[in-house]
Formats: structure tokens, C-alpha cells, sequence
């Protein structure tokens, strides 16, 4: 049976991302009242798997690192159809960057055994630096193919995938176990159903903090990351109408004129 | 102490429906109001989305869950479209009967295949002579050794020409008092769908009429005991039809709500979104004050009726608040729209006419308050 993990993250509703203020004193993020969700592209990471399954024999894990409060988006995905939970939950783990973050959860996909292949979003929508899921695959030893926008599973064999790249795409054969981060544009994500949430009260979450995985507290959370976060400020966009008088000429003149100053030409 | 809260799993249940609605119904409601008719893509969804077999029981194949489940569902459904959620509910006042009243023999031949939405239901009371009052029905049955045969016309039957299992009322012809409840199908000749009404609002949701000419029906048919049919048609829509009004209404009443606090932060009047105009503010402040308490109300009785109880005098305190508000917050919303309020490509519109149509069904607000004096005075 193939063994698929699937990583993913509780973030803040990117739909009520208008609401997220960042503190100007200590540059974290006020979340407000705005509610944790299953960040967009994990969902599209945990449809490849249930696609997958579809079609073969497969076993799938989600497996998160967040605050106990992250149990809710992993019972989410457990409603829509993955077989088991795991979350990576502990003080220590707080704080974590792209690298402390990789590397917890790579170290719960080696606990957790046997991973055939691994599904990340390419980004999360609040931390968006596409870096966890290159770093997993790097501390697993796994080969990684990140953007995947259309997957060809076979039984014994290696897989075809086809990633996006900035002009066009790039087909690749890629021999398992395999770490893959994937696109929107791999699939259409099913919705929640009511008999999904159902049949997801038999299944089960499991909890695994610092002792669980073994791991120095040195190597995870604030203290395992070398990003160092310097500035973090919100953008203003601001509108200004000017109106510009003049022969047709001198209009145009000015305009181009303007334009030079703001920098657009 | 008295929890108010929802659990985790209705949370994901009210996720899960929201999801639906906006993903699957959303997209077909412009089509079902320029049509009026149903659209087949909505009912294939609503029973691939496993909405139809909400509660019933899971040995025959339905979800097995209770009023809370349904009311959250409902009320999420008529957010999105007001037709549809009143053609689900619709769907499990026919199936109420069924469950609460039919023998093992009649749930293991519908319940499987209304759960899946393979059958679809209805329960068919109303007629010209009798709506407030179930007891002026005409339609009647007289007795054929073990079989029963009816004569008789039905009117304002929701799904009346897409239900396939219907649970009808009618009344001896000889004993005045004797009522009996059947369940018919389409494998019995001699009933047929006649006239589609044309609604104000609830465009795509299909009312009609019913007749039944020499419909021979067969003693395994009979919902509950033989005359003791009023009893199984009020049970159904005391509970479950009225239940399912206020969970329709909620629904109307939000997306009236929403939509206001939309427009009045869009639209710009003296310098400013007219949300900062005190009438504007008040009129929002009323339309939350009734889904508040229309909450309160609605889920309190779907819990009395999920730990066990009867909680028909509750759902007809409920059902008045609701569909008198869903009525107000129309109007409010309306007028929140000035001019705009009155043109069509302003959702608004629809939920107006919507509103108009919320109160007659499964008892006008004048039965509800019968019922309700009935019950303070008992
Ligand atoms: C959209 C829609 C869907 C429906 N679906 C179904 C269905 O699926 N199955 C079904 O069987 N029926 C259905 N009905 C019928 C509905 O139940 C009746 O319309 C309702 O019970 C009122 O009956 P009536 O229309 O005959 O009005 P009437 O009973 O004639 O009422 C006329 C007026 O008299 C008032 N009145 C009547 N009695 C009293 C009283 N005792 N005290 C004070 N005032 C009173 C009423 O409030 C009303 O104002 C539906 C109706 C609508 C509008």
C-alpha cells in the first residue's frame, strides 16, 4: 500500500486578510477575530492524494505543526477523506520559520514512517516563502518537484509530473519516495460532505510534541531558526487625482512628464 | 448550565453546507428564477451532497442525524437560494411520515431511495376547501375489501410534479370524523400532477397541484392507524415543516442582513457610506436583533426535538418570529437599496418576493398564533 503524507497549515482566513494588522513595535502578526482555515493550497496538496487513491491502494496521513487550536483544520481533512492525523503541537515549536519548520516536520514523516511520497502546498498563504516544502524533502533525502500542476501516478513505477515554470512547463519522471509541492492548478479541490464529517468521527488525531519526536529543542521553533525578521510593515495603497490643464500639447508633455517622476516610464 | 454553543462537528456540518450552497446552488439560482422551474443540476447536487437523507435513520442508508443537523443545513441552503432550501424541506416532510409512521416493510421500499435522492418526496394535505383547516379536505377514500380507493385534488403541493412518494390525507366518505394517511407512489396508477402554479417568489421550486381519480391503494400503504390519518399529516408539518420554515427563514433573514451591510458600505451619500446613517445603523440593529433571537428560538426547539421530545409548540413560536422577520429584514433590506432596491440585478428583489411567499407555508402566521394562545392557555 502506498503511504502518502500530506503536510498542512492552519492559517488565517485569507478571505479576511484586510483585517490582519502587524504590530509596528514587536513585527508580528494581529490576527484579531480573523479565523484559522486550511490554507488554500494544502487543499489542492490533499485532493492529489485523494485522487490518488481513487485509483490505488493508499494510506494517507495529514500531518500539521500548529497550536492545539490546529486540530480543527486536521479533522477537516480527516472529513474529506484522509485516513489519519497527526499534529505536531508543543511550546517549543512556536516561532518556527520556513527551516524549523521543515525540519519538524520532517523528523513527524520520519516517525511516522515509511513515506512514499509527501504533498506540500507550494506556499502558505500567510508565509508564503515556498521554501518548506524543498527543505523537507533536502532533510529527508528525497528528491523534490515543486509547482506540480498535473500528476500521471503509476503502481510500480515512477510517476510523471508535469511543473510549472515561469515561461511554460517541465515534464519529469520522478522514481519514489518523493517530495512534491503543488500548484491551484492541479485540481479543483472537493468541498466538505456531510457524510465525509461522519465518517471522520472513527478516525483518529495524534498528538506528538518535542519528547514524542525526539528532537533537540535547539533545532525547532524560535531557537532552531535562522531567519532573523527584520522589517515587516503594511503597504498603504494610496490614490491621488491631479488634474492637468493646458494646450493638448502641454498635457501631454506633462503627463509624460509625471509619469517619469512616479517612475512608471 | 444551558450550553449555547454548537459543537466542533455542527461547526464543520454549517462549513460543509455554506461550501455547498455557494459552490453548487449560487451558480443555478439566476436560471431558476428566469425559468421558474427547478433545476434538475440543483436536486442531482442536493442528493450527491447527501442533503436529502439528513435524518434519516443510517440503517437505511440516510446520515442518521437530527433537527439541529437540518436546521444548519437549511438555514445555510436559503443564504444562497430561498426555492431551494423550501424544496428541501419539503423533501423531508415527506419523509417524516414515512419514518415516524411507516412499517418496516414501507421504510425498507422508500427510505434507501429517498436518501440518495433516487425518490423524491412530498406530503400532500391542502386543498381549495381546506388549508388553515386540514378537516375541510374533499378528497376522499371509500373501501374496497383490504384496498382503499381515493378521489380528490390537492393544491399548493410543493414538488408536486417531481415527488414520486407522497403522503397524502383523505377523508371516509361515510364517517365525517375518519381521516386516513397513505403513502402513494408512481407505480399506482390513477393520480396524477396537474396544474404548476406560478409563485411570486421561490422561483424554482415547483407548487402544483395533485388529483386522484379511482387511485386504488393497497391496506400496506396506510401511514399510521386506519382514521387516525390527521394525527400523522399534523405530526409531520407541526414538526418538521415548521422546523424546516424557520430554517429557510434564518437563511433569508441573513442573506437580507448581509447584503444590506454591503450596500450601505458601498453606497456614498453626503461624503459617506450611508452605513454611517443612524436610521441606516437601526434598521441593520433590528434585522440583527431578529436573527439573534430567531436563532435562539429555532435551535432551542430543534434540541428539545433532538433529546426526545415533541417540540411542535416551540417550532410555532419559532416559525411566526422567523418568517414575520425573514418578512421585515425583506422590506428593510428593500428600502436599505433605495431606487436600486426596486431593480432585479439587486438580489434584494428576489429576497422580497422570496419573504412574500415564507408565510403561508406550513401554517399562515394566524394558525401559528391559534396554536400558540392554544398552548399558553393549556
Ligand atoms: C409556497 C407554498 C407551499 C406549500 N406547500 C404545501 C405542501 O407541500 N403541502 C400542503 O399540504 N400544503 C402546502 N401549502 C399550503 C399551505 O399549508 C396553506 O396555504 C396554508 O395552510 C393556508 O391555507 P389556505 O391557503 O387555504 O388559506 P386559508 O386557510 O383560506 O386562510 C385564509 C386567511 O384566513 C386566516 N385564517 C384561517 N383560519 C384562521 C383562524 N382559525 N384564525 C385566524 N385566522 C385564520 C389565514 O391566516 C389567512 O389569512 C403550501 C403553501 C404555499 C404558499
Amino acid at each position: 500500500m502506498l503511504k502518502i503524507v500530506v503536510c498542512v497549515k492552519a492559517v488565517p482566513d485569507p478571505k479576511a486578510a484586510g483585517n490582519i494588522k502587524i504590530d509596528p513595535q514587536t513585527k508580528t502578526l494581529l490576527r484579531g477575530n480573523v479565523p484559522m482555515v486550511l490554507n488554500p493550497l494544502d487543499k489542492n496538496a490533499l485532493e492529489a492524494a485523494l485522487q490518488i487513491k481513487t485509483g490505488m491502494e493508499v494510506h494517507i496521513t495529514v500531518l500539521s505543526m500548529g497550536p492545539p487550536e490546529a486540530a480543527s483544520i486536521v479533522k477537516e481533512c480527516l472529513a474529506l477523506g484522509a485516513d489519519r492525523g497527526i499534529l505536531l503541537s508543543d511550546r517549543g515549536f512556536g516561532g518556527a520559520d520556513a527551516f524549523a519548520t521543515a525540519y519538524t516536520l520532517a523528523m513527524g514523516v520520519q516517525k511516522n514512517g515509511d513515506a512514499d511520497v509527501v504533498f506540500c502546498g507550494m506556499a502558505s498563504s500567510d508565509g508564503a516563502t515556498e521554501w518548506v516544502g524543498p527543505e523537507m524533502a533536502t532533510m529527508l533525502d528525497m528528491p523534490v518537484v515543486t509547482m506540480v500542476r498535473e500528476i500521471i501516478p503509476h503502481a510500480d513505477e515512477a510517476w510523471e509530473v508535469k511543473s510549472a515554470l515561469e515561461n511554460g512547463y517541465r515534464r519529469m519522471r520522478v522514481r519514489l519516495p518523493a517530495v512534491f509541492t503543488v500548484t491551484r492548478d492541479l485540481n479543483s479541490p472537493r468541498t466538505l460532505s456531510f457524510s465525509g464529517i461522519i465518517k471522520a468521527r472513527k478516525k483518529t488525531i495524534t498528538e506528538w510534541g518535542l519528547d514524542d519526536l525526539g528532537v533537540s529543542a535547539e533545532r525547532v521553533g524560535l531557537k532552531g531558526s535562522p531567519t532573523i525578521v527584520t522589517e515587516m510593515r503594511t503597504v498603504e495603497n494610496t490614490r491621488k487625482v491631479e488634474f492637468i490643464e493646458g494646450t493638448r500639447e502641454e498635457k501631454a508633455e506633462q503627463l509624460v512628464q509625471k509619469l517619469v517622476e512616479v517612475g512608471v516610464l | 448550565m444551558i450550553d449555547f454553543t454548537f459543537t466542533e462537528e455542527q461547526e464543520m456540518f454549517r462549513k460543509a453546507a455554506r461550501e455547498f450552497a455557494e459552490t453548487m446552488i449560487m451558480p443555478k439560482v439566476a436560471e431558476m428564477e428566469k425559468t421558474g422551474d427547478v433545476s434538475q443540476d440543483v436536486v442531482k447536487a442536493l442528493a450527491e451532497a447527501d442533503m436529502m437523507g439528513i435524518t434519516i435513520p443510517e440503517e437505511y442508508g440516510g446520515l442518521g442525524l437530527g433537527y439541529t443537523e437540518r436546521l444548519i443545513a437549511l438555514e445555510e441552503i436559503s443564504r444562497v437560494s430561498v426555492a431551494t432550501a423550501m424544496m428541501l424541506q419539503v423533501f423531508a416532510l415527506g419523509i417524516e411520515p414515512i419514518i415516524k409512521f411507516g412499517s418496516e416493510e414501507t421504510k425498507k421500499k422508500y427510505l434507501p431511495g429517498l436518501a440518495t435522492g433516487k425518490r423524491l418526496a412530498t406530503t400532500a394535505v391542502t386543498e381549495a376547501t381546506g388549508g388553515s383547516d386540514p378537516t375541510g379536505i374533499k378528497s376522499s377514500y371509500t373501501k374496497d375489501g383490504e384496498d382503499f380507493i381515493v378521489n380528490g385534488r390537492k393544491c399548493f403541493i410543493t414538488n408536486s410534479h417531481i415527488a414520486d412518494t407522497i403522503t397524502i390525507l383523505a377523508k371516509a366518505e361515510d364517517t365525517p370524523k375518519a381521516f386516513c394517511a397513505f403513502v402513494i407512489d408512481e407505480n399506482m396508477p390513477g393520480w396524477k400532477a396537474t396544474h404548476k402554479e406560478h409563485k411570486v417568489g421561490m422561483r424554482g421550486c415547483n407548487t402544483g397541484e395533485l388529483s386522484f381519480e379511482g387511485l386504488r391503494i393497497g391496506k400496506a400503504q396506510l401511514l399510521g392507524a386506519e382514521g387516525k390519518g390527521l394525527g400523522v399529516t399534523m405530526a409531520a408539518i407541526g414538526d418538521v415543516g415548521r422546523g424546516g420554515m424557520v430554517g429557510t427563514a434564518l437563511g433569508l433573514q441573513a442573506a437580507c442582513l448581509e447584503e444590506s451591510i454591503k450596500f450601505a458600505g458601498q453606497r456614498i451619500l453626503y461624503g459617506k457610506p450611508i452605513s454611517f446613517l443612524q436610521s441606516i445603523q437601526n434598521k441593520i440593529a433590528e434585522m440583527k436583533i431578529d436573527l439573534e433571537a430567531g436563532k435562539l428560538l429555532g435551535y432551542r426547539a430543534a434540541a428539545i426535538q433532538d433529546a426526545g421530545g415533541r417540540s411542535s409548540n416551540e417550532f410555532a413560536v419559532a416559525k411566526y418570529y422567523t418568517t414575520e422577520a425573514a418578512q421585515k429584514a425583506a422590506k428593510m433590506a428593500v428600502d436599505i437599496h433605495g431606487g436600486y432596491g426596486c431593480m432585479e440585478e439587486y438580489p434584494v428583489t428576489r429576497f422580497w418576493r422570496d419573504a412574500a411567499v415564507l408565510g403561508p407555508s406550513a401554517g399562515t402566521s394566524d394558525i401559528m398564533k391559534v396554536i400558540i394562545a392554544r398552548w399558553a392557555m393549556s
